[in-house]
C-alpha cells in the first residue's frame, strides 16, 4: 500500500470548516509543525482542536487560535497567553479542560472501541462535575467518555509508505493514541522510507491506523523552556 | 549564608527520595528537590512527558528538542532509561506504579485534601497532570511554602480553593515544618531550627498534634 500524499495541501484538502482535529504534541515537542502551518495557510475555520497544550505565542496551534480558526479547544493545560483570555471572554473560543491522564485515556478508548471507563482521577473535584461516579472496594471513580475526531494530525520521526511510524524520545507523547482515534490520520514524518526499512519489531504505530503520510518540508523543533533547572545529573 | 525558603523546602523534600523508588517531581519547588539528591541514590525519576531514568543536561549541552520533561525543559537520559507514550505514563501514575509523587500546593487541609490548580476569578490554565499525580501514586508528599506571600496559612481545616484531589496528601513539607496527615488529624513531626512549635501553630490554621518524638529539620 502506498499512502504517501506528497503535497501537503492535497493531504488536508478534505479538512472542511467545522472539522474536529486531534493534534499531537506535548508543548512544542512532537507537534506536526508542517500540518499546522498548512492548515493556517488553508484558513479552515470553526475548528474543534483536541490537543494537550496550546503552543506559545508564535508557534504551535496557538497560531490557529490567534488566526481565529478555532471555536473549541479540548486541552489539559493552555499556559499563560493573554490572547486566550480575550478569546474566551468574547465568546469566540470555548476551552474544555481535562486532566492529562484522562485526556490520554479518552483518546485511547476512542481508538480502541471502548465506550467509557471509570478513573479515580478528579473524583471530588470540578473535573468530575455532572459525571457519573461509582465506588469499588472503598475507592471512588468517575465515568469518562471516549474521544474521537474526524482527523488526527500526528508527527513521527520515521515512517514508511505503508504508514508504519516510529517516534523519537518524548516527541512520542500523545501521537500514537491520536493516530488510532480519528477517521483519517495524517502523519508527517522527518524521514520517509521504503517498506521494509523499518524493523517490524520497532514500529510504534502500525500502518493500519494511518491513512496518509508525507515528509515534512522542514522542522524547526523549538524548545519551549530553554534552561534545564536541574544543576546536577540524577537518575 | 541564609538559604532561601524554597531551597530549604527542596532540600528536605529530597530526603524523601530513597533507593528503590520511582519518583515524579512536579513543577516548581518539587522539581528543585532533584538538585539536592544524594549523588548516588538509586532512585529513578519519572516524567509524565513519557520517560523514566532521566537527569539534568550536562553543562553547555543545548538539549534535544525531542527529549523533555513535563516542564518542557530539555533533559538527558541516564543509562537504563525508558521512553513511553503519554497513555502509558499515566497508566504508571494512575495504576499505582509510581512510589512517590511530590507536588506543590496552594492549600492542603487536615483531611489531606489538596488544592493546587486554580484560583476563582483568575484565568484557568488547566490542571495538566496534577489530578492524576495526586490520586495515583503510592505516596503523595506536598512541598510548599508554609504561608501565602501575605502570610496567610496554607495548611487549613478545609481547603477553600477548588480541589485537585480528595484525601490524597500523606505528608506536608514547608520551610517551617514537616507535618503528616493521619486519621487522627495533622501530626507535627519536625520543626525548623530557628522556629518553634508555637510559631508553626500560629502560621497553621488547622489544629496540630505534636509528635512525642518531635525532631528538628536537618537540611
Amino acid at each position: 500500500m502506498n499512502k504517501v500524499v506528497p503535497d501537503i495541501q492535497q493531504a488536508i484538502a478534505d479538512v472542511a470548516d467545522g472539522a474536529t482535529i486531534m493534534v499531537g504534541g506535548l508543548g512544542l515537542c512532537g507537534i506536526p509543525e508542517n500540518l499546522i502551518q498548512a492548515l493556517l495557510e488553508k484558513g479552515t475555520r470553526n475548528l474543534t482542536l483536541i490537543s494537550s497544550n496550546a503552543g506559545v505565542e508564535d508557534f504551535g496551534i496557538s497560531l490557529l487560535l490567534r488566526n481565529r480558526q478555532v471555536k473549541r479547544l479540548v486541552a489539559t493545560y493552555v499556559g499563560e497567553q493573554p490572547i486566550f483570555e480575550e478569546l474566551v471572554r468574547s465568546g469566540d473560543l470555548k476551552i474544555e479542560l481535562s486532566p492529562q491522564g484522562t485526556f490520554a485515556e479518552r483518546i485511547r478508548a476512542g481508538g480502541a472501541g471502548i465506550a467509557g471507563f471509570y478513573t479515580p482521577t478528579g473524583y471530588g473535584t470540578i473535573a468530575a462535575e455532572n459525571k457519573e461516579t461509582r465506588s469499588w472496594n472503598g475507592r471512588h471513580f468517575v465515568l469518562e467518555l471516549p474521544m474521537r475526531a474526524q482527523f488526527a494530525f500526528v508527527k513521527a520521526w520515521r515512517g514508511d509508505r505503508a504508514g508504519n511510524l516510529v517516534y523519537r524520545a518524548t516527541a512520542r507523547n500523545f501521537n500514537p493514541e491520536m493516530a488510532t482515534a480519528a477517521d483519517v490520520t495524517i502523519a508527517e514524518v522527518e524521514e520517509l522510507m521504503e517498506p521494509g526499512a523499518l524493523e517490524p519489531d520497532h514500529v510504534h504505530t502500525p500502518g493500519i491506523y494511518v491513512q496518509r503520510v508525507l515528509q515534512g518540508a522542514k522542522y524547526e523543533k523549538r524548545i519551549e523552556t530553554k534552561k534545564a533547572r536541574h544543576e546536577r545529573a540524577q537518575r | 549564608m541564609r538559604r532561601d525558603k524554597r531551597e530549604i523546602i527542596a532540600r528536605r523534600a529530597a530526603q524523601e527520595i530513597v533507593a528503590g523508588l520511582y519518583v515524579n517531581l512536579s513543577l516548581g519547588i518539587p522539581a528543585l528537590a532533584a538538585n539536592y539528591l544524594p549523588k548516588d541514590v538509586d532512585a529513578v525519576l519519572l516524567s509524565e512527558s513519557g520517560v523514566h531514568g532521566f537527569g539534568a543536561l550536562p553543562p553547555k549541552h543545548k538539549g534535544d528538542p525531542d527529549l523533555i520533561n513535563a516542564a518542557k525543559e530539555p533533559v538527558a537520559l541516564c543509562p537504563g532509561a525508558s521512553i513511553f507514550s503519554s497513555v502509558d505514563a499515566y497508566a504508571m501514575i494512575r495504576g499505582g506504579h509510581v512510589d512517590l509523587s511530590i507536588l506543590g500546593a496552594l492549600q492542603v487541609d487536615e483531611n489531606g485534601n489538596l488544592a493546587n490548580w486554580m484560583i476563582p476569578g483568575k484565568m484557568v490554565m488547566g490542571m495538566g497532570g496534577g489530578m492524576d499525580l495526586a490520586c495515583g501514586a503510592k505516596r503523595v508528599v506536598v512541598a510548599m511554602e508554609h504561608t501565602t506571600p501575605d502570610k496567610k496559612p496554607k495548611i487549613l481545616r478545609n481547603c477553600t480553593l477548588p480541589l485537585t484531589g480528595l484525601a490524597v496528601v500523606q505528608r506536608i513539607i514547608t520551610e517551617l515544618a514537616v507535618v503528616d496527615v493521619t486519621p487522627q488529624g495533622l501530626l507535627l513531626r519536625e520543626v525548623a531550627s530557628g522556629s518553634s512549635v508555637e510559631e508553626v501553630c500560629r502560621m497553621t490554621e488547622a489544629g496540630l498534634k505534636v509528635d512525642k518524638d518531635l525532631k528538628i529539620i536537618q537540611v
